[in-house]
């Protein structure tokens, strides 16, 4: 029946379908940010085109009138930060459970990818106190301190698959000609993992700006939210919306994160499925 | 004796190397997912430092809440619902989307987009999709004649209010997980359609095995693991998510009708302050995720193997 359907339907009309359901909230996006008031604002317009000539009025608003800007700045902060200490903490594990550990390697490796299953939606709860007993509330920090229980897990899961896929010999070659084991990582495992730590970080960074729960949890101050909530929460306020300038902020923020984790997405898929129907 | 020196020393290094992975994994996770089984035995709020354990008060309070039962049957509703639709839909993308066509990174992108843009920021744009006045579905209906004159298939009022009318919130809230979801679960299967060797199916086509046959015979039974991870990351994301249910609903419309376990969590804990309910309302995410690790052990283990 399915072939059928596609035959009948023919390819490409199956596929606009697709197309359409996926992308249609990013299309009225694009088209709301520059549709005047008036002309939004009436429900017997064509919400699919500009009824009347299109306005800036709705970016001026947001980026001059918000805290927009700022919004911006913070999650570019948390998000650098975090990609940081992922890093740190994640390129010297994987290598050590690739490269040195080891049988036992393998089970430490699992482990740590297990406490990704555990939901921000639960741990939020036992966090948002030691957060408070810190005094973190309010404050970027704790979104830097509490992001990498998200990021590490995974990016350890991805770098160690990708230490793995590199030869051995290459480094024990180095090692045989006199090198350190710090010295065979620094100069000839690290050049060659420069793609799968740039996936690592493009991944980790797409999670920080996506992160919800937390930001809604620890921040309440509106010079201190990230894009998501900041959006939410600050340009709806009770039955008020900015249309407009909503729809401008969230399509501006969410293209180049997109068109980052596109160009990754096949390394991040493949870490998702865990060697499985894969060859 | 050099051999020897080298494992001694390589061992020692492994350990060192892991060290602050472990300390920052045990410290923010694992001692806190250990507190909040504490905490759902106690009276813990997040203002006073000071908590006894109260047993399972939290417990049998919760189970009498209809808060919490119209949010747990809900959470298992939304998570079934959504997961049927995506592996279907899925599977149909997949299957036009491993053909080479011309302009084929442009569809990829916007197919992707709903998963590779923030959700925050997909699920503002469904908000104004479900507007009460202003949405678009709505005056697509209305230019169909389908709805705000007497006898129209939808009723006579000019707007549906998708998200003040309990069975339509829900139903807003699944679409907006499906949609979501799809482009997750059609590049973890269209991972899985590669991997399948094209000579057999071409061998079973020259035996002269129709469509069907081949799907039934070959092409699902080879794709089963991998459309088992499909369900699974799927049921991980639905079933814990509350990002789409705070941004479209907060949980309702009143009392609860959109309400799952983990926004009647956030609303205990953040909202009320009250740490012990908001923990036990949470840890029944724990069966479904256990569930979910095991599989996910015996895959690894699998994939180990082969």
């Amino acid at each position: 029946m399915l072939k059928r359907i596609v035959k009948g339907c023919g390819f490409y009309g199956v596929l606009s379908l697709f197309i359409m359901f996926s992308a249609v909230p990013f299309y009225i996006m694009l088209i709301t940010m520059f549709k005047r008031n008036h002309d939004l604002l009436d429900p017997n317009n064509n919400p699919f085109i500009f009824n009347e000539p299109p306005t800036l009025q709705h970016l001026d608003l947001l980026l001059h009138q918000t805290q927009y800007p700022v919004f911006l700045l913070n999650t570019l902060l948390v998000g650098v930060l975090v990609v940081l200490i992922t890093v740190l903490l994640a390129l010297p594990a994987a290598y050590s459970l690739a490269r040195l550990a080891g049988g036992w390697g393998e089970m430490v490796g699992v482990g740590i990818f297990l406490t990704y299953l555990v939901p921000p939606t639960l741990l939020f709860i036992p966090l948002s106190r030691i957060v408070a007993d810190l005094g973190l509330q309010n404050s970027l920090w704790a979104l830097v301190l509490i992001y990498p229980t998200f990021t590490v897990p995974f990016c350890t899961w991805l770098l160690m698959g990708f230490f793995k896929s590199i030869p051995r010999d290459i480094e024990e070659q180095a090692l045989i000609d006199g090198c350190s084991r710090l010295g065979a990582f620094f100069r000839i495992l690290l050049p060659i993992s420069v793609p799968g730590i740039i996936t690592v970080i493009v991944f980790a960074f797409t999670l920080v700006v996506n992160e919800y729960i937390y930001a809604l949890a620890f921040i309440q101050e509106s010079g201190r939210k990230t894009i998501g909530i900041g959006l939410t929460t600050e340009l709806i306020r009770g039955d008020v919306f900015y249309w407009g300038a909503l729809m401008g902020g969230a399509l501006l923020a969410s293209i180049p994160v997109a068109i980052l984790y596109t160009i990754f997405l096949d390394r991040i898929i493949s870490g998702l499925n865990m060697g499985t129907g894969r060859q | 004796m050099r051999q020897g020196h080298l494992f001694h020393s390589d061992r020692l290094t492994a350990l060192a190397l892991l060290v602050p992975v472990v300390t920052y994994i045990v410290a923010f996770i694992g001692f806190p997912f250990v507190m909040s089984f504490v905490y759902s035995i106690s009276d813990a709020t997040i203002g006073d430092p000071h908590f006894s354990i109260i047993g399972m008060r939290n417990f049998r309070e919760m189970l009498q809440d209809e808060a919490f039962r119209t949010s747990l049957a809900n959470t298992f509703i939304f998570t079934f619902v959504s997961i049927g639709l995506v592996v279907v839909l899925a599977h149909i993308l997949a299957e036009l989307l491993i053909r080479e066509f011309p302009g084929k990174w442009i569809a990829r992108f916007l197919l992707m987009l709903p998963w590779t843009a923030p959700i925050a920021l997909g699920a503002i744009g469904f908000l104004w999709f479900m507007d009460s006045v202003y949405s678009p579905f709505d005056w697509l209906l209305r230019k169909a004649g389908l709805l705000g004159h007497p006898g129209d298939l939808f009723g006579p009022m000019s707007n549906l209010y998708w998200l003040a009318r309990p069975g339509l919130a829900m139903a807003s809230v699944i679409l907006v997980h499906v949609w979501r979801l799809l482009p997750l679960a059609t590049v973890i299967l269209i991972a899985g359609l590669n991997s399948i060797p094209r000579e057999i199916v071409e061998a079973a086509q020259i035996d002269g095995a129709g469509y069907f046959r081949r799907l039934f015979h070959i092409t699902l039974p080879l794709l089963f693991p991998v459309i088992g991870v499909t369900i699974l990351f799927s049921v991980f994301f639905t079933f814990t998510d509350m990002t789409v249910v705070w941004i479209l609903t907060k949980g309702g419309p009143p009392p609860h009708a959109t309400q799952v376990l983990a926004s009647l969590a956030f609303l205990k804990t953040i909202q009320g302050g009250d740490l012990a309910q908001g923990a036990a309302v949470a840890l029944f995410f724990f069966p479904v995720l256990a569930g979910i690790a095991a599989i996910v052990l015996r895959l690894v283990k699998k994939a180990v193997v082969v």
